[in-house]
C-alpha cells in the first residue's frame, strides 16, 4: 500500500512485476497513475483585479504569490486590492446597478445567466484542472462535483430571474438590494463563486466578489466566461487579496448586502462591521457536524457515507461529518471496518484520477490541523492514522481518526477543517441527539439507520440546517443549504436562496 | 381589576383603581407564568398626560431579564414540540381573552396618551392580529417549506423550524399593537419569547400578561418585562441563550449597538415592524433540509 502510493506519485508501476500473496493483494489495490493533463490550462505569470469589465493592476501595485499546494511551488502573482481598489470596484458595481442591471428586463438577466452556465459547462475540464492545481482538491471531485454544480447553480437561478413575483407570497414585490459584497472561502472556490453570484445577479443586484487568497484562479478564469457571455461591465467585479481586502469590502459604506462564507470567527467580525454600515448580512460559517450510525444501519453504506462525510475534499468542508457517533453495540466492528476502508484511500497528486485525498490547501492550514491533532493526543485521545505514504513535496495529511475522546475534548468541539474524524459512542437515540447537539454550531448532521421512524424523529431533533439521512455531502442548486445557531444564517440554494438578495415591497 | 365600572367604561377613562382602593395599582412583570415584582425592587410611576400618577409598574432589572430567558429556554422544547394545531388554538384563545379585556386595555392605552378612538382601534387591531396569526400556525410550513426537486434519486424536503428563544424589543408607540404584532408571529411558529416593552406606555402590555396567563399558554412561553431598551437591550443582545432578536422598537443608535453585540452567538436580528406576512415569522425560523435516498 505504502509502496503503491509512492509508485503512483513517481509514475512507475510495480503491480505487474510483483509475485506471491502480497503481490496478489497488491495488484488489487494498486493503480497506475492516471494523471489529468495540465495542458488545457494556461496560468499566466501575473493576474490583475477585474473591475468594470477590465483587468487592472492594484492601485498601489501590491501583489501576492499563489502557490500550488501539491508541490509547494510558485504558481503566479496576483494583484492585492487596497481600500482604493475596493472603492473603485464598489463604484463600478453601483454604476452598473443603477444604469444597467437593476432595470434590465428580468428575462434578459436570465439570458446572461443561462449563457454563463453553458459556457462553464463548455470549459468544464479547464475549470476542473485549474481548480485542482490551485486548491489541491482531487481532480475527480473538481470534475464531478465542483464544476458541474457551479454550472448547475447558474442554470437554476437563471430560471428564477424572470419568475421572482411567484417566489414570494402575500402581495409583495421583490426588489434588488443594490450592490452585494461577496466573500468566499478556499475550499470550493468556483462553486462558492457560483452559489454567491447566481442568486444575487438573478435578483438584479450587482456584485463585488472577493475570492480567497489561496484560491483566486478559477474566479479569475470565470471573468473570461463573463466577458464571453457579454455580461455588462461592472455587474460583477472581482477584487483579489487577503484579510485586509476582505475587511475593506465587508465594512464598505457603499455596500447594501454582505454575503460571507468562511470561519465563524471572521463571521463575527463581519457582523460587527455591518452593524455600523447597515448592510444586510448572510453568513455561512463553520461546523462540527455529527454522523450518527445506529446498529440497524446498513454497515457498508454507512462506512462509505462516513468516508464521504469527512474525507471529501480533504475534510476542508464546512459541513464535514467530523464527529462520528457509533451505537455501542456496533462500535468495535464498525471502527475496525472503517479503518480497513481508510487504508485503501489514496493520498496524493490532486491531478491523479485515482487520488481520493489531495493536498491540504496551504501550509498554514496543515499546521493548524497538526496542532489540533497534537492537542487531541495530549488530552488522551487515541490516534489512528492511515499508513498511506505522503508525497515528499507539498502539503498532505493522511486520514486520521481519534477515538477515546469525550465531549470536553477540543478535537470534538473545534472545527479542524481537515481529514480528521473524532469518534464517540452512544447507547440510545436520545443520547445520540444530546451529543450531536452539544455544539454551538448547527450546520449539518448525518443519520444512518434502516428504521424510517427513527430517521424522521432524529431529523426533527437534530439542530442542523441540513440533515443527510442514509447519505452525506449531497448538494444541489434546488436544495437550501445553510446553518442554524453559530453556523450562520441565511440559505443558499432553492427558492429560499432568493430571500438573501431581495427586499420585499408592499404591492399596495 | 376587571370591574366593568372601572376606568374606561365611562368617560373620562382612567385605568387607575385609585377610586376604589385609594392608591394606584402596581403592575407586575410576567415571567415563567408568574406575576412578579422586579427582584431589584425597582418600581416606577406612570403618569397621565396631566402629570398625575395613575399607576406604578415594576421595572425589570438585568436579573429579571436573565430569569425570563431561563424560563423561555425551559419552555422552548415543549412549545416547539406542540402540534401546530394546538399552538393555533392557544393563539386564538389569546385573542378571545384579549377581547374580554378590551375595555380595560383601551382605557389603559387612553391613559397613556392615546385618543379614545385610537385606543379602541388599537385593541381591535391587536385582537385581529392574534386571530390572523392563530390561523397561520398550521399553514406556514407549506408556504415557507416544501419538496425540492434535486437532480438525483433523493427525497429532499425543507421545513422551517423555530429558531428558539427570541428577544423582542417592542415599540412605545401603540404599545399593545406593537407587542402583539411581533409576539404573535414569534409564538405562532414555536419560539418562546422575552418581551421588553418600554416603561412609559407599559400599562396595556403588562395587563396583556393577564391575558396570556388565562389563555392556556404554557408557563414561560411568553415573558413580559418592562424597562428601558437602552438598559436591557444590550443584555438581551449579549445573552448567549437568546437565539434571535426583533429590534423593531429601538432607536437607530441602539439598533447598531445591539446588532454588533449579537455577533457573540450570531443571533438572527430583524426589525420586522410586525408586518403581517409569513416573512415576518420567517425571521424567527431556520429552514431545515432533509435528504434521503429514494432508490432500491
Amino acid at each position: 500500500m505504502n509502496e503503491n502510493a509512492t509508485s503512483n506519485m513517481t509514475g512507475t508501476t510495480g503491480g505487474a512485476g510483483t509475485t506471491g500473496v502480497a503481490g496478489v493483494a497488491k495488484r488489487f489495490t494498486e493503480y497506475a497513475p492516471a494523471l489529468e493533463s495540465r495542458s488545457i490550462v494556461t496560468i499566466r505569470s501575473e493576474y490583475g483585479l477585474w473591475i468594470a469589465g477590465e483587468e487592472r493592476d492594484a492601485e498601489a501595485g501590491a501583489a501576492f504569490d499563489s502557490v500550488d499546494p501539491a508541490t509547494g511551488q510558485h504558481l503566479t502573482r496576483i494583484a492585492e486590492a487596497s481600500q482604493a481598489d475596493v472603492d473603485a470596484a464598489v463604484a463600478a458595481a453601483r454604476s452598473a446597478y443603477e444604469n444597467v442591471w437593476r432595470d434590465m428586463a428580468p428575462a434578459n438577466r436570465a439570458r446572461y445567466l443561462f449563457r454563463i452556465a453553458r459556457l462553464i459547462q463548455e470549459r468544464a475540464r479547464e475549470f476542473a484542472v485549474l481548480e485542482s492545481i490551485d486548491g489541491g482538491k482531487p481532480i475527480r471531485e473538481s470534475r464531478d462535483v465542483d464544476v458541474p454544480l457551479a454550472a448547475a447553480h447558474f442554470f437554476y437561478y437563471a430560471g428564477w430571474a424572470d419568475k421572482l413575483p411567484w417566489a414570494f407570497t402575500g402581495g409583495v414585490i421583490p426588489r434588488p438590494l443594490g450592490v452585494a459584497a461577496q466573500i468566499i472561502p478556499w475550499n470550493f472556490p468556483l462553486m462558492m463563486a457560483a452559489w454567491k453570484l447566481a442568486p444575487a445577479l438573478a435578483c438584479g443586484n450587482t456584485v463585488v466578489l472577493k475570492p480567497a487568497e489561496t484560491t483566486s484562479l478559477t474566479a479569475l478564469l470565470l471573468t473570461e466566461v463573463l466577458t464571453e457571455a457579454e455580461l455588462p461591465p461592472g455587474v460583477v467585479n472581482i477584487v483579489t487579496g487577503g484579510a485586509s481586502t476582505g475587511a475593506a469590502l465587508a465594512g464598505h459604506r457603499g455596500i447594501d448586502k454582505v454575503a460571507f462564507t468562511g470561519s465563524t470567527e471572521v463571521g463575527r467580525s463581519i457582523r460587527r462591521a455591518t452593524a455600523t454600515t447597515g448592510a444586510r448580512l448572510t453568513l455561512e460559517l463553520g461546523g462540527k457536524s455529527a454522523q450518527i450510525v445506529f446498529e440497524d444501519a446498513p454497515m457498508d453504506q454507512a462506512i462509505e457515507g462516513v468516508v464521504r462525510g469527512i474525507w471529501f475534499n480533504q475534510g476542508h468542508v464546512c459541513c464535514a461529518g467530523s464527529r462520528l457517533l457509533l451505537q455501542e453495540s456496533i462500535a468495535e466492528e464498525f471502527s475496525e471496518r472503517l479503518q480497513r476502508r481508510v487504508e485503501g484511500l489514496k493520498v496524493g497528486d490532486p491531478l491523479d484520477k485515482n487520488t481520493d485525498i489531495g493536498a491540504i490547501n496551504s501550509a498554514e492550514q496543515l499546521e493548524k490541523i497538526e496542532e489540533l491533532c497534537e492537542v487531541a493526543l495530549s488530552e488522551g485521545a487515541r490516534m489512528y492514522r492511515s499508513s498511506a505514504t505522503l508525497p515528499a513535496q507539498g502539503w498532505y495529511c493522511a486520514p486520521t481518526i481519534f477515538s477515546g475522546v469525550d465531549t470536553s475534548h477540543r478535537i470534538t468541539n473545534e472545527e479542524v477543517f481537515g481529514p480528521v474524524l473524532a469518534q464517540m459512542t452512544f447507547r440510545t437515540p436520545a443520547e445520540a441527539v444530546a451529543k450531536a447537539n452539544a455544539t454551538p454550531y448547527g450546520l449539518a448532521a448525518g443519520v444512518w439507520t434502516d428504521n424510517g421512524a427513527k430517521i424522521l424523529w432524529m431529523s426533527q431533533q437534530l439542530r442542523a440546517g441540513v440533515v443527510w439521512a442514509n447519505s452525506y455531502n449531497q448538494f444541489d442548486p434546488a436544495s437550501p443549504f445553510g446553518g442554524m445557531r453559530e453556523s450562520g444564517f441565511g440559505r443558499e440554494g432553492g427558492r429560499s436562496g432568493l430571500d438573501s438578495y431581495v427586499t420585499l415591497e408592499d404591492a399596495s | 381589576m376587571t370591574d366593568p365600572t372601572s376606568p374606561g367604561s365611562a368617560s373620562p377613562a382612567t385605568p387607575s383603581p385609585a377610586d376604589s382602593l385609594g392608591a394606584p395599582k402596581t403592575y407586575k412583570l410576567f415571567v415563567g407564568g408568574a406575576f412578579i415584582r422586579s427582584e431589584s425592587g425597582r418600581v416606577a410611576a406612570v403618569h397621565d398626560t396631566n402629570g398625575s400618577v395613575i399607576a406604578r409598574v415594576a421595572e425589570a432589572s438585568r436579573k429579571d431579564l436573565r430569569d425570563a430567558v431561563t424560563a423561555a429556554r425551559g419552555a422552548q422544547p415543549g412549545w416547539a414540540g406542540a402540534t401546530p394545531y394546538l399552538r393555533g388554538q392557544i393563539l386564538y384563545r389569546v385573542a378571545e381573552m384579549l377581547d374580554g379585556r378590551s375595555t380595560q386595555l383601551a382605557a389603559e392605552l387612553e391613559a397613556c396618551g392615546a385618543s379614545r378612538q385610537a385606543a379602541i382601534d388599537e385593541v381591535t387591531e391587536s385582537i385581529d392580529c392574534w386571530v390572523w396569526w392563530a390561523g397561520w400556525a398550521d399553514k406556514i410550513t407549506q408556504v415557507l417549506g416544501g419538496v425540492n426537486s434535486v437532480a438525483g434519486p433523493f427525497l429532499n424536503v425543507s421545513t422551517p423550524e423555530p429558531t428558539g428563544v427570541v428577544g423582542l424589543c417592542t415599540a412605545a408607540e401603540r404599545p399593545l399593537a406593537a407587542l402583539s404584532s411581533v409576539l404573535a408571529p414569534a409564538l405562532c411558529v414555536g419560539n418562546t419569547a422575552v418581551v421588553v416593552a418600554p416603561l412609559d406606555s407599559a400599562l396595556a402590555p403588562l395587563t396583556f400578561g393577564e391575558v396570556l396567563a388565562t389563555s392556556d399558554l404554557p408557563k414561560g412561553v411568553a415573558n413580559l418585562l418592562v424597562g428601558s431598551h437602552t438598559d436591557l437591550g444590550p443584555w438581551l443582545a449579549d445573552h448567549d441563550d437568546v437565539d434571535a432578536l426583533d429590534i423593531s422598537g429601538v432607536s437607530a443608535d441602539l439598533a447598531e449597538d445591539l446588532l454588533a453585540r449579537s455577533a457573540g452567538n450570531l443571533k438572527r436580528v430583524a426589525a420586522t415592524n410586525g408586518r403581517r406576512s409569513p416573512q415576518t415569522a420567517g425571521e424567527f425560523l431556520d429552514l431545515k433540509t432533509v435528504w434521503h435516498p429514494a432508490r432500491l
